[in-house]
């Protein structure tokens, strides 16, 4: 995650300028593999490791939800220039300050879950 | 990489979301006992919370011992653009020092900028149901039509911020 660079608040910034491919390149060939990946379990009925067939439930159908949820995610991702995975990988390449995104970040997630039956889903 | 890592945990019967983690940390912290929505067994998670660590200490790593350069070097046309927005550190450093040193930290502007920002991507993420790992991967690996709406809305608020908010805020 540090040495693809998508940590970085310079390459997403990049990405939402469409200034180069190396953002789509990442998600898009993790993309790729993984439509082939999940492709084949479902086609040959791979078991996991417990022997048990492998199930990925479906997202819950709704179309609100997931709209204005993203957008707000994208405002965040956009700003602060890190989703919840780099947040993790810059704390420990020591990058502190990202210390108080991720304090808010668990604070948004606590704050939604007080409000969600309130919100439109 | 990151496909695989989505692999093995689905190979262990688990799912890959970053973002299931800061609902973890409620719950760990005891949130389960004022909310429903953090009242569940949080060890069944626990894998996604091993990638996480893994990931903080990738991140040490790269930082520490891979990386002699960790300048990014992103197109010319950005870095005169973040220019302009007195962001001098563009394609010098792997973060931009405006943002996130610790002198930075002391300005009130930034740790607001890092407090909302944190807070909509915690927010949002939950509202979504999922994060970039989440729905851009997880979720368009599996060919659901929903993280698909997910995702054009991450683009539509970050291309929202990025064009029409960060030149104002910055």
């Amino acid at each position: 995650m540090f040495k693809s660079e998508a940590a970085s608040w310079f390459r997403i910034y990049e990405m939402f300028q469409f200034n180069s491919f190396h953002m789509y390149g990442i998600i898009g060939s993790a993309l790729a593999i993984g439509v082939l990946m999940i492709q084949i379990i479902k086609r040959y009925k791979i078991k996991s490791a417990y022997g048990e067939p492998i199930v990925i439930p479906d997202k819950a159908m709704s179309f609100s939800r997931y709209a204005y949820g993203g957008i707000i995610f994208g405002l965040g991702w956009g700003l602060a220039g890190a989703c919840p995975g780099p947040i993790f990988t810059l704390i420990g390449a020591g990058f502190y300050p990202i210390l108080v995104v991720l304090v808010f970040a668990i604070l948004g997630t606590w704050v939604y879950g007080l409000i969600a039956k309130k919100l439109p889903h | 990489m990151i496909a695989l890592i989505m692999f093995l945990l689905l190979y262990f019967g688990k799912n890959f979301g970053m973002s299931s983690n800061l609902r973890t940390f409620c719950t760990i912290c005891g949130a389960g006992k004022s909310n429903e929505f953090f009242n569940f067994d949080w060890k069944t998670q626990q894998w996604n919370l091993m990638v996480s660590a893994g990931a903080i200490i990738g991140g040490a790593l790269a930082a520490h011992f891979l990386s002699t350069d960790s300048s990014v070097a992103i197109h010319p046309d950005t870095i005169t653009k973040l220019q302009d927005l007195n962001i001098n550190s563009a394609g010098v450093s792997y973060l931009p020092e405006e943002l996130f040193s610790m002198q930075a930290l002391m300005q009130p502007k930034v740790l607001l900028i890092l407090s909302i920002g944190g807070f909509l991507v915690g927010f949002g993420a939950r509202y979504a149901g999922g994060c970039t790992s989440g729905h851009a991967i997880s979720g368009l690996s599996n060919l659901q039509l929903v993280s698909l709406y997910a995702v054009i809305g991450f683009f539509i608020g970050g291309l929202f911020m990025n064009h029409l908010l960060l030149p104002y805020i910055l």
